[in-house]
């Protein structure tokens, strides 16, 4: 099935959710409002036409320039991506979702945006959420055990994001 | 043993008690099986028929720390892992030896300057006897190291001098203290030029 037929039905099944299509791409994706991303994801799974039975992978980007000079030229607003790449085994067909959040959540720094999990809708995403809570510092709602999956339980900061700084010590060991 | 040697039969040797625990014990290093990345692989190869690291009697890898006296640092040590080193170290039985296998477990390696969660050489959390580099080391890099170590068995003299075999766990951070007179910049700049008066020519 081609990208912009995926991306109709999508508006069709969950009407008002899609904020805008990039469907010439080389992966065709489609961005939606982070909280009607559950509903989204249950369409995907759930409709006979659509059949995504896999969540391939879940991926944060942190869009940041920190550094001052390069960053009027950096051509985007400072801001976080969540990436979800769908397969359909039946009807080999792929479709990305995009999200896109704040770096912090109103603007705190320190309070992480929020996403509501679909850990309940794909098993797959359990890990994978607390892969990019723990690197790219994403809160995952509505679901329980969301906790860092890579670095040690006590580590402070979310490495993946462009402004994080090395820490200096951990347990008594030089860091750097 | 000059004034004993030759004067029995054939088939009696004379030695003293420490060459022949040193010996006993050099011949019999037992590792830890202990892989933390990549270089467990060449750590394997050193195991296994080609390298063969039983001919210095170093094969019988053991599965726990109470029964091995060497621990080979085989790959990135991160700091998740490192207290679970540092207990692995502890738990094993004295006299114990570490060789730190690897750029990573020396020094970081190439995760020096970018690794966040990687511990910049494996002497910031246990003593270090044998360092071996190379990324990863070959065979016969670490079989060196292995002999290197079995130098320091045969010269260690717990008997005759009485040194403790407990080498103490570095509870440094690896941080620089600098001496008293470096300690502050005003310090250290009095230090320099007192140094630099000192380093000219005297006059005739």
């Amino acid at each position: 099935m081609r990208a912009d037929e995926i991306a109709a039905i999508v508006d069709e099944l969950v009407p008002g959710a899609v904020r805008q299509r990039v469907l010439e791409a080389i992966d065709p994706y489609i961005v939606i409002d982070p909280a009607r991303l559950p509903e989204v994801c249950r369409a995907l799974r759930d409709d006979d036409r659509l059949r995504f039975e896999m969540l391939n992978c879940i991926s944060g980007v942190d869009y940041l320039e920190p550094d001052p000079k390069k960053a009027a030229k950096a051509g985007f607003e400072p801001h976080l991506e969540v990436v979800y790449h769908f397969s359909s085994i039946s009807l080999g067909h792929r479709f990305v979702v995009k999200l896109i959040l704040p770096r912090w959540k109103d603007d705190v720094p320190g309070q992480l945006p929020e996403v509501p999990s679909v850990e309940s809708i794909y098993r797959t995403a359990d890990w994978h959420e607390r892969e990019v809570y723990d690197l790219c510092g994403v809160m995952f709602t509505g679901r329980s055990g969301l906790r860092r999956i890579l670095t040690a339980e006590d580590w402070q900061g979310h490495p993946l994001r462009k402004d994080y700084e090395f820490p200096l010590e951990y347990h008594g060991i030089r860091g750097r | 043993m000059g004034v004993l040697e030759n004067r029995f039969e054939g088939d009696l040797i004379t030695t003293s008690l420490e060459q022949a625990i040193n010996w006993a014990r050099e011949s019999s290093l037992w590792p830890m099986t202990f892989g933390l990345a990549c270089c467990a692989i060449e750590m394997m190869a050193t195991g296994a028929s080609r390298y063969d690291i039983d001919r210095f009697g170093a094969g019988a890898f053991r599965a726990t720390p109470r029964q091995a006296d060497l621990m080979i640092v085989a790959g990135t040590v991160n700091f998740k892992m490192a207290d679970r080193v540092r207990r692995l170290y502890n738990q094993m039985p004295d006299p114990k030896f570490v060789i730190a296998m690897g750029a990573c477990t020396c020094g970081g390696g190439p995760y020096y300057k970018y690794g966040y969660n990687v511990v910049k050489g494996v002497d910031l959390i246990v003593p270090v006897d044998v360092y071996v580099p190379g990324c990863p080391p070959r065979p016969e890099a670490l079989l060196e190291g292995l002999m290197r170590v079995q130098d320091k068995v045969r010269r260690m003299r717990q008997l005759t001098r009485g040194q403790p075999l407990e080498l103490p766990v570095p509870a440094r951070t690896g941080r620089v203290l600098l001496p008293e007179e470096l300690a502050t910049l005003e310090k250290a700049n009095a230090f320099a030029a007192a140094n630099k008066e000192r380093a000219k020519p005297a006059k005739v």
